[in-house]
């Protein structure tokens, strides 16, 4: 197996890169998530038992390996997810099996929102995104501490205007 | 923030950031005091009508002062509607005349003889004027209340009689300027000015005005975005025609828009054509043709031609359209940016200021290869309503051309594109495009490469060389067959993903933009400016791992242009990823192009980095910077004084500045 997309020369201050992670209550979150799908997922099979049909154990059986699969996966794709904050831009990694590495000029942000699901709630985390004029850009960091989130966007906002550009 | 209502207002935790320009002199310094005038300003305002105002200079209709629309406005928006109606209402009555002489028995009675019958003529002559009456007022209110107003660093719009609605957009945020001329309004020497604005719905338009006017109007905002400091443009050299006919006269045998200077690129009718006929959709229209009339003859089976004559009248019908949308197709560089105008009868101009085009693609189709054609698009922040040339989206700059014609319109979309790339090779990689330039200007007959090689080879002679160069650089990378020198090469096992482009498939990181060569079949050329590049990205998903590749993109303003980059080494994406981020943040620093016309030694200092956060506290409050700001009332229950009322809640968007 080749080597995995790693780019290289990505520096803060100079100094080899040391990826800021989300927290480890995200995980939890992320779990908890999947045990919902797995929920409503079987749920939706129910109707096929009742039916009985043929493939309905089949059916229900897939559901479960397939939210086994996303459950494994999900502590290190957990980990996988992390962002950079460079003299200039933002750098966002996350994916294991969809690596995708997005750099972000501050000056290039046009807004940054805070959402917070209800799960997400539950923990105390936020979700942060940032919005510029492209709409490929699709930067959302998950599993941020509240506190930590609204201090992400304050410091990102200042950043942003003191390197204002046009579009 | 300087108002917590706003703040309250957003969705749970967002923040918008608080951008204001860059290089222009603090907007607060006029914004106040404007602010404050519309505030005070009566609903009554004095407002001076564009007919006395058609003979005033430039400044005449960018005074800062409220100005009406040209008076046939209601006419070319919507009273064409009512005009109809009465031509159907005469057309029907035409009948009873001929009744009158010729009469006839029997059939049903028709509301006019019931009301004959009854005796309710009188009453329904009444309504049927009591209506129009009504219409024709409310055409003349809706054109009495709609004005619009310039000053130094906005323009403003009031319209609507029940529902009003104010607009304001900021100059120096203007995408493009679009004078658009539909027949009819030419004929009553009407233009359309639209004030493109980036965002959906976010521009701002003058329908209609007196064709100069709108002109010298185009002008002196152009020249007031462009933040120079030069004086006023000349005032124009209007001719006001005194009898309508005589302006009908003027409008058809004037130069185009006031479009000075010669054409770029001509394009001649026959390549049009062609261009239009070399389609997939002609091949399809063709076969199909062909393959009916097959069937015709061996079957006798005439029921086929029902289902192909509708899709042969519709092509025809197409390709006019799209043939007179395209003729006069002119492309004039201009102190203000490009001007791109075009159409017979019904007429567009369009000028984009420079730095507004986010990213161009430069495409052959495999039927175009043989005649050497190219099509040229762009990625682009407004949204025009205006169609673009042959009928196409607007972001069509070219709608066929030769590869020198493409080359050209390239040069003058982003000028300093090909000293930049020249400057950018080094010594080996320089003679490599020198002797591939010679190589390719000897195989092919193409004359201007013939004088490009030339140019390439005494390069070391002219302090030019590096423009030359840098063309060289881009003729190859649209003419080349494999791989280009100075494009990253994908390696060989890209093949399983891209079996005809490998070799083509391409990046080449230039000192102010980056070249993707794609496309091996269908072949293009996508040029990103690396100032306008949002975010940069590299992705690699389970089949690219395993053939260890990955994927590049730059993220742009959204258009026709995809600017991603397949089936790359990945060892190549990982050493190249931190180049393009560091590149893009360098360009967007050094990019000047939001006021383009101010001179770098005269402009006011820059205010740092830091200090500009305490200044948005403090005094120069002009900032939530929405390029456009629009407030619509519900107006039915306030339209007395809630005008006032909302014309002030908008100034406290626009500045909070009182």
């Amino acid at each position: 197996m080749a080597e995995p997309l790693e780019p290289a020369g990505l520096t803060v201050d100079g100094s080899a890169v040391e990826w800021r992670r989300v927290s480890g209550r995200y995980l939890a979150i992320d779990l908890l998530g999947t045990a919902v799908l797995l929920v409503l997922l079987e749920a939706a099979t129910v109707p096929l038992h009742l039916l009985e049909l043929p493939f309905a154990w089949p059916a229900s059986i897939a559901v479960l390996v397939l939210c086994a699969v996303i459950a494994g996966l999900t502590p290190r794709r957990v980990r996988a997810i992390g962002y950079l904050l460079r003299e200039d831009d933002l750098v966002f990694r996350r994916g294991l099996l969809q690596r995708k590495y997005t750099a972000v000029p501050y000056g290039r942000m046009q807004l940054v929102d805070i959402n917070r699901g209800p799960l997400a709630r539950l923990a105390g985390l936020s979700e942060l995104r940032l919005v510029t004029a492209a709409a490929a850009t699709q930067v959302v960091i998950p599993g941020l501490p509240e506190a930590d989130a609204e201090q992400l966007r304050d410091h990102l906002v200042a950043v942003a205007e003191s390197r204002r550009a046009g579009l | 923030m300087s108002d917590p209502s706003a703040d309250g207002a957003r969705p749970e935790g967002s923040r918008p950031i608080d951008w204001s320009p860059p290089t222009g002199p603090p907007v607060g310094a006029a914004g106040p005091a404007t602010g404050r005038a519309v505030a005070a300003e009566p609903a009554s305002a004095p407002l001076v009508d564009v007919p006395a105002a058609a003979a005033a200079t430039a400044r005449g209709l960018a005074d800062g002062e409220w100005h009406r629309l040209h008076p046939a406005t209601p006419l070319l928006k919507g009273g064409i509607a009512l005009l109809a109606i009465i031509g159907v209402i005469i057309a029907n009555l035409r009948e009873r005349l001929v009744e009158l002489f010729l009469p006839r028995s029997g059939g049903p009675e028709d509301p006019l003889d019931f009301a004959v019958r009854h005796g309710w003529l009188g009453w329904g002559v009444l309504a049927v004027l009591g209506v129009l009456l009504v219409l024709v007022l409310g055409y003349w209110l809706s054109w009495r209340m709609h004005s619009f107003r310039i000053t130094d660093d906005v323009v403003e719009v009031r319209s609507g009689v029940v529902f009003r609605r104010n607009r304001r957009a900021r100059l120096d945020r203007i995408q493009s300027i679009n004078v658009a001329r539909p027949l009819l309004a030419r004929l009553l020497g009407a233009s359309k000015l639209e004030i493109n604005q980036a965002g959906q719905d976010a521009n701002v338009n003058l329908e209609y005005l007196h064709r100069d006017p709108a002109i010298a109007l185009r002008g002196e905002v152009l020249r007031r975005a462009s933040g120079t400091s030069s004086g006023p443009a000349a005032p124009s050299t209007a001719t006001p025609g005194a009898a309508l006919v005589d302006r009908a006269v003027h409008e058809f045998t004037a130069g185009e828009e006031g479009d000075e200077g010669e054409s770029v690129v001509r394009i001649p009718v026959g390549r049009l054509l062609g261009s239009i006929l070399l389609s997939g959709y002609t091949l399809f229209v063709v076969v199909s043709g062909v393959a009916s009339f097959v069937g015709i003859a061996v079957f006798q089976e005439y029921v086929v031609l029902v289902a192909v004559l509708p899709a042969l009248i519709a092509f025809a019908g197409v390709t006019a359209s799209k043939l007179l949308r395209s003729l006069r197709y002119r492309i004039v560089p201009s102190r203000d940016g490009v001007r791109v105008s075009y159409g017979l009868a019904s007429t567009t101009s369009e000028t984009l200021p420079p730095g507004r085009v986010h990213s161009v693609q430069i495409v052959q189709p495999l039927l175009w290869r043989p005649v050497g054609w190219w099509q040229l698009q762009v990625n682009r922040a407004s949204h025009s309503s205006a169609q673009g040339a042959a009928g196409q989206a607007n972001t069509t700059l070219l709608p066929v051309g030769t590869t020198e014609d493409a080359l050209a319109v390239l040069a003058l979309l982003l000028p300093g594109l090909e000293a930049g790339l020249g400057r950018g090779l080094d010594g080996a990689l320089s003679a490599a495009v020198d002797s591939s330039a010679s190589a390719s200007a000897s195989a092919s007959d193409s004359a201007s490469a013939g004088t490009e090689a030339d140019a390439g080879a005494g390069s070391g002679a002219h302090p030019d060389g590096a423009a030359e160069r840098g063309r060289g650089l881009l003729e190859l990378a649209l003419l080349a067959p494999g791989g280009a020198p100075g494009f990253s090469a994908s390696p060989r096992r890209a093949a399983w993903l891209r079996p005809f482009s490998w070799r083509r498939n391409g990046a080449h990181l230039g000192a102010s933009a980056v070249l993707l060569r794609k496309g091996a079949v269908w072949r293009s050329l996508t040029i990103v400016p690396l100032a306008r590049v949002q975010s940069t990205a590299v992705r690699q998903g389970p089949v690219l791992r395993l053939l260890d590749l990955g994927v590049l993109q730059l993220h742009t303003v959204a258009g026709p242009v995809r600017p991603t980059l397949g089936a790359v080494d990945r060892a190549q994406l990982d050493t190249d990823f931190a180049r393009y981020a560091a590149a893009t943040v360098a360009a967007t620093r050094e990019d000047t192009s939001d006021r383009w016309g101010r001179v770098p030694a005269s402009a006011p200092p820059v205010p740092a980095g830091p200090a500009r956060g305490t200044g948005a506290s403090s005094g120069d409050a002009t900032s939530p910077d929405l390029a456009t700001s629009r407030t619509d009332a519900d107006g039915g229950d306030r339209r007395g004084d809630g005008r006032h009322d909302h014309e002030r809640q908008d100034d406290e968007r626009m500045g909070g500045a009182r």
